[in-house]
């Protein structure tokens, strides 16, 4: 039998933390944006 | 018996970044930021900025979708191998769901914030990389190169549509210029560089058509781009400034070309004149392309 290690789970939980930083980031950016956008198409 | 592991280790933020292949993305940038300084009429800068992030993320949800469909051929080889898919960081639904959300977030900010036409663009640009390109063409013709180019040079045929909201014949010739100087660029690579494409069966010229027609080829296009590069300027869409710089840099890459194109390399070769033609080549595109914006800053 082919036994995989389980994977260490505060490397599992660093990686996810990391991501969901970056996807926090870009959601925030992503909001201003839109909001420069609104200004920048009513000016 | 494997027994799969019941915590699955997440994919990193970075392999989904280097899913987008953000070294393609810089050129995509550059060429597009170029279609859009190049217009005659301006937007508001933030708007400007939109545009070029949508040109950027819809050539990052193209390049998703390639690597999503070319796992199995990026497995076997060695240029490629360590790309995420086929060194099993991620899997192929995420990449392909990914590759998807990319595409069609940046057409529709695309449509919303700048407009439909430059918009229809993008979608047609995703849909030729990833589908009539990889899927369709790529394994099938060793013009693969030669068709691929095209999606290279739809972003400044964007940038500008995006800046004007219609198109004219200046986007055009920026389209045609690009698409006439991907062959000689990449074919100039595939001569010195023994790459595993035909292990995984994908047919490139030097390998199919043999070197001397490759080489025959890379001079015939070179020849055509002479007089491309200078219609934007006979036409009276640029001024001198690009005009002059246009054809210096075309003779020089019509120079290299012949001396690639004429000769046929032999044993031991250091293949020293197709190294400085790939590298010229890089030059070149960059060159003419700060040219257009520099004379249209000067122009303006």
């Amino acid at each position: 039998m082919n036994e995989i290690p389980p994977p260490d789970p505060q490397e599992v939980a660093r990686i996810r933390r990391s991501r969901n930083n970056v996807l926090g980031l870009l959601l925030a950016a992503f909001v201003v944006l839109v909001f420069f956008i609104s200004i920048a198409k009513m000016s | 018996m494997t027994q799969g592991a019941s915590l699955q280790i997440p994919t990193d933020w970075r392999d989904f970044l280097a899913l987008t292949k953000p070294r393609v993305m810089s050129l995509v940038i550059f060429t597009g930021l170029c279609g859009l300084i190049a217009a005659p009429e301006q937007i508001h800068p933030v708007l400007a900025f939109t545009a070029i992030l949508c040109i950027a993320v819809g050539a990052g949800g193209a390049a998703a979708l390639n690597q999503w469909w070319e796992a199995d051929i990026d497995a076997g080889m060695k240029r490629t191998s360590a790309r995420p898919l086929p060194s099993g960081r991620m899997n192929r639904i995420e990449a392909r769901d990914f590759g998807v959300a990319l595409s069609v977030g940046s057409v529709l900010l695309m449509g919303l914030a700048i407009g439909w036409l430059a918009a229809a663009i993008l979608a047609v640009s995703i849909v030729y990389y990833a589908v009539i390109y990889t899927i369709w063409l790529k394994p099938r013709t060793p013009q693969n190169i030669v068709i691929g180019g095209g999606a290279g040079a739809f972003p400044p045929l964007i940038g500008w549509v995006a800046a004007t909201g219609h198109i004219t014949l200046m986007p055009v010739l920026l389209f045609a210029i690009i698409f006439f100087w991907t062959p000689p660029h990449f074919w100039s690579l595939a001569l010195f560089v023994k790459s595993d494409y035909a292990k995984v069966g994908i047919p490139m010229m030097p390998v199919v058509a043999g070197e001397r027609s490759t080489r025959r080829q890379i001079l015939a296009y070179a020849v055509l781009l002479l007089p491309l590069s200078m219609a934007p300027w006979w036409i009276g869409g640029t001024g001198a400034v690009y005009g002059l710089s246009a054809l210096a840099l075309s003779l020089v890459f019509l120079a290299l070309s012949v001396r690639v194109g004429l000769r046929t390399s032999g044993e031991g070769d250091t293949m020293k004149p197709e190294k400085q033609l790939f590298a010229w080549s890089v030059i070149y595109l960059f060159s003419l392309f700060a040219a257009l914006v520099a004379d249209r800053l000067i122009l303006a």
